[in-house]
């Protein structure tokens, strides 16, 4: 045994299919209380050999996975700047809320009659959303913000086929998240690809290149994912509008300008909201979330179905009967437990609220990108496009790479030591060695100032002795893993033979 | 300072000094004038914490739960008990809050819970891999539906009407820009007709979709149907509901190449629909092909186990425009209920608790059979959900059994107009004997009395 090895460390990552022996158990069976009818299914539909799930005592259970629990570092723990993510603080009494058994307990088969609470939620939801985003007509149905895309791009080609018009190409700038190309492949078009300019806009020259009236759609970030306000949109809205085609917006960074500019008034005519991003809920590890979308006017009539109304007589209802609808994306109607929780937080900002958490957002963020401009850190981390950025910005680690022999990746690595985790690293694509860094509106000066000196630590660090980095991390319960082995020889579960 | 923020003013003063700039609106200088709202968002202020749950209390209180009534549906989404132990892991801060486990050193205990739960889903359909969640339910089966696509541009899906009709559904809006036409199966003794199959199988079929059981509760004969299917070169794609897999043959066992289901019964509460999740399991033929996070094993630098996010090259944020999926955020706390419960149930509880949903079915079906009025629909074997007839307007007698306390079931006339008087009744381990029992007796009150409230205006007729 190590002397500096932790007791996490020792501790090898037993599954839980390891821990079990046959003939223990948690569930007790509530008793046979009908006849037993031995014909109730005929012996071939029967299976032969029990699924091999664990057997294993309930204190085992418990213990399993709170102490694998504790190998996760999480928001609620520690600094989490993961660009592009949107990780604020997620309030303790959207849990309570979501939990109540009206909520929680609510067949989403019920009658609309008997679930007249959860549809009103749902109705003032969308009028709350369309409000912060300057479009008339929302839809909650989408399950992410990737599953938002493909509704805004299926609306799109329902739009277009509407008017007897077949387009084939989709444009994304270079800056976009890989979910807006890959949607557009998913949607059945083909991808054309927009170029950056030197402020970190959209290249109006290569944009006005590539429009032309087989163009379906432009989807854009703005403020795009270099944290870079787009100042063209108006001129970009036109273009595009000129030839035909649609504007959509991807909100994935939205928590930048509610309050201060809204997506409809700069033309879009389809956004998605991640309401797991700028209408905090809890990550989940990587889920739930939910990724409603907002359209104008012409692209009403193709919204998923159903859509939430409110009747003449003051009732809410479910709207069944829309014969241009792209239909279904989902079953029921929707991820009504993240929408619980976005409208608490709704309720609780309020429209100032709203606007303050994106003010204080941009304040963090430009606050941090000034610390790590100085004296030690800038020369090594240059951002990316050097003005006053918006929610987020990039830094490229090229020079870090060239002066101090350290990757990105490497001072990743060593900020968990530090205790902090990473900002989203080698995304956007263009930038070399890039940090992507979202501070969010919900973490303190002290919180800020101690990640921009565990940077400057580093780097000092990594001046003297760069081999302290390059094995990093020494702390965390395991360190540097061999991904390349586990995708060459894959082992996606645990062998029972 | 608002919610949840913490810049005093000093702060913020303080802060904007370090920017170099004299005030929040100079951070905002670089949105043109055009564009700017130039006004206050036009929502209510905020309000403290007690009024916005008292808010939401007194909205919830408007909804009729399963708490509230003594509920038989299902179609999709059952009432199963959620045992304490599911909430008590499931809201802790280290699996509630963080993201994607993309730095792994950090994140070992999500990546081992995506990789026991893979191992779950594997166990229960009988196929080797299985990614760690989709979305949901019948967007899983439209996932298949692209895996499909992509894998042979052949024209012709062919789904079975005992498939979920929100499955139906979501297939053909995501199929909009496939080129590939959705023909239906039809049912036939409640049933998919193994005939009208063979009949429309070619060799342009992409892939065919089934569903075990089927949406009126029937079992289908997997056996029977599925050969046919990869005869000429379809992918068998079958959604299955994960509850009956530790009575019924799991579909590896038949030669399906996808299985994709709703999760949500799987330790999973109602929400009213979600979040839940999409489970999606496949042969090892399309271990390249699967959508959606996967986590694998692997070692450190010290030779230390541990997990990792692994066969990333399937996934959009490296593959972009050629990714097998554009999903990133899935239902990674979904599955952890689901694993947490699988292990609650055990390998044992997963067959006694589908013995008891088998046997009780059964027998709520000959109680409901026995009442004046109502009639089984198909005879097929049921385990776990059934459809029956109401001799009377379905929608008056759920009124009628909704005025007594009971929720008698899913009205099937919207989805299938062939059954424009169908109810489908679902049972879980929570409705007892005496429940159904109950069932029985208002079902056949309200039957009765909407008979009788119908037949003035046949006699006008």
């Amino acid at each position: 045994m190590s002397l500096t090895e932790t007791p996490q460390q020792r501790d090898r990552a037993t599954t839980i299919y390891e821990k079990s022996q046959a003939g223990r158990r948690a569930f007790v069976a509530p008793e046979l209380d009908v006849p037993h009818d031995p014909d109730a299914l005929p012996e071939r539909f029967r299976r032969t050999e029990p699924p091999r799930l664990p057997e294993i005592a309930e204190p085992e259970i418990n213990r399993h996975f709170n102490r694998i629990s504790k190998r996760n570092f999480d928001l609620d723990t520690g600094f989490y700047p993961l660009g592009s993510c949107t990780m604020k603080h997620n309030p303790k009494l959207h849990e309570r809320v979501a939990a109540l058994p009206g909520n929680a307990r609510l067949h989403p088969a019920q009658d609309p009659k008997r679930a007249q609470g959860a549809l009103q939620l749902m109705y003032e939801l969308q009028g709350a959303l369309a409000e912060i985003a300057g479009l008339p007509h929302v839809s909650l149905q989408p399950s992410a913000g990737s599953h938002g895309e493909l509704a805004g791009v299926l609306l799109t080609r329902a739009f277009h086929e509407a008017n007897g018009d077949q387009r084939h190409k989709v444009l994304t700038p270079d800056t976009a998240h890989g979910t807006n190309p890959a949607t557009v492949t998913m949607a059945g078009y083909e991808v054309v690809k927009i170029g950056t300019d030197a402020q970190g806009g959209v290249d109006m020259d290569d944009l006005k290149a590539n429009l032309d009236e087989d163009v379906a759609c432009l989807m854009l970030t703005n403020p795009n994912t270099l944290g870079v306000f787009d100042e063209n949109i108006s001129e970009i809205a036109q273009l595009v509008h000129g030839v035909g085609a649609t504007l959509y917006y991807d909100g994935a960074n939205l928590n930048a300008v509610m309050g201060r500019a809204r997506p409809g008034d700069m033309g879009f005519d389809i956004v998605h909201y991640n309401l797991h991003k700028t209408f905090t809920q809890p990550h989940g590890g990587g889920g739930p979330g939910a990724g409603p979308i907002a359209v104008s006017d012409r692209i009403e009539p193709y919204l998923p179905r159903p859509q939430v109304v409110k009747t003449d007589d003051g009732a809410y209802d479910l709207d069944f009967d829309r014969p241009k609808s792209i239909g279904r994306l989902r079953g029921f109607q929707g991820n009504y437990g993240v929408f619980v929780r976005s409208y608490a937080y709704i309720l609780s900002l309020g429209g100032d609220g709203l606007q303050e958490a994106s003010e204080t957002a941009v304040l963090n963020a430009n606050y941090l990108l000034a610390r790590l401009k100085e004296d030690g850190i800038g020369e090594h981390l240059p951002v990316a496009f050097d003005r006053l950025c918006m929610h987020e910005f990039v830094l490229s680690g090229a020079p870090m790479k060239k002066n101090l022999g350290l990757r990105t990746t490497d001072l990743a690595k060593r900020l968990l030591d530090h205790g902090h985790h990473p900002p989203t690293v080698y995304f956007p694509l263009l930038v070399d060695e890039a940090l992507l860094i979202e501070p969010t509106e919900t973490e303190t000066r002290e919180t800020l100032d101690a990640f921009a000196d565990a940077i400057a630590d580093i780097l000092r660090e990594g001046a003297e002795d760069p081999e302290i980095a390059r094995n990093a991390p020494y702390t965390t319960p395991v360190r540097r893993l061999d991904e390349a082995g586990a995708a060459k020889r894959p082992v996606i579960r645990q062998p029972l033979d | 300072m608002s919610r949840y923020t913490s810049a005093t003013d000093a702060d913020r003063a303080a802060m904007l000094e370090r920017i170099g700039v004299e005030s929040i609106d100079d951070l905002f200088e670089t949105i043109p004038e055009g564009v700017r709202l130039g006004r206050a968002l036009d929502l209510p202020p905020g309000r403290p914490e007690q009024e916005v749950f008292a808010h939401l209390r007194e909205l919830a209180s408007r909804n009729v739960s399963a708490d509230d009534e003594l509920s038989f549906l299902g179609a999709g989404m059952y009432d199963h008990y959620v045992p304490a132990l599911v909430d008590s892991i499931i809201t802790r801060s280290e699996f509630l809050t963080p993201y994607t486990p993309y730095q792994p050193e950090v994140s070992q205990g999500t990546l081992q819970v995506m990789f026991e739960y893979q191992t779950a889903i594997s166990e229960l359909t009988g196929l080797p891999v299985s990614n760690a969640t989709l979305y949901e339910g019948p967007s899983a089966l439209g996932a298949a539906g692209f895996l499909a696509y992509q894998h042979h541009r052949r024209t012709r899906f062919l789904i079975s009407r005992g498939v979920h009709p929100h499955a139906r559904e979501t297939l053909r809006t995501m199929s909009a820009g496939w080129g590939i036409e959705v023909q239906e199966i039809p049912l036939r003794d409640g049933v998919t007709d193994a005939g009208a199959l063979a009949d429309a199988l070619g060799d342009d079929v992409s892939a065919v979709f089934l569903a075990q059981p089927n949406f009126l509760g029937a079992v289908e004969d997997l056996e029977a149907l599925v050969p046919a299917i990869k005869d000429c070169g379809a992918i068998a794609v079958c959604s299955c509901d994960p509850m009956t897999l530790g009575v019924l043959r799991p579909p590896g066992d038949f030669g399906v190449d996808i299985a994709v289901g709703e999760g949500q019964p799987l330790g999973n509460r109602l929400d009213y629909g979600g979040p839940s999740f999409g489970f999606f399991a496949a042969t090892n033929a399309f271990l390249r092909k699967m959508p959606g996070r996967i986590s694998g094993e692997t070692v450190d630098a010290d030779g230390r186990r541990g997990f990792v996010l692994t066969l990333q090259t399937r996934e959009q944020h490296i593959r972009r425009e050629r990714a097998t999926s554009n999903i990133t955020t899935a239902q990674t706390l979904n599955a952890l209920a689901a694993i947490v419960y699988l292990s609650w149930l055990g390998r044992q509880g997963i067959v006694e608790i589908g013995e008891l949903m088998l046997q009780r079915t059964a027998y709520a079906r000959k109680a409901l059979a026995a009442v004046e009025g109502v009639e089984p629909i198909h005879e097929q074997p049921v385990i776990r959900e059934f459809a029956v007839r109401v001799d009377a307007d379905v929608h008056d007698v759920i009124e009628r059994c909704a005025a007594e306390g009971v929720n008698p079931g899913y009205p099937l006339g919207a989805d299938y107009e062939e059954h424009e008087d169908g109810l489908l009744v679902a049972i879980t381990e929570q409705r007892t004997r005496a429940d159904i029992d109950r069932l029985a007796e208002v079902l056949g009150r309200a039957v009765a009395g909407a008979r009788r409230a119908r037949r003035p205006e046949e006699v006008t007729a």
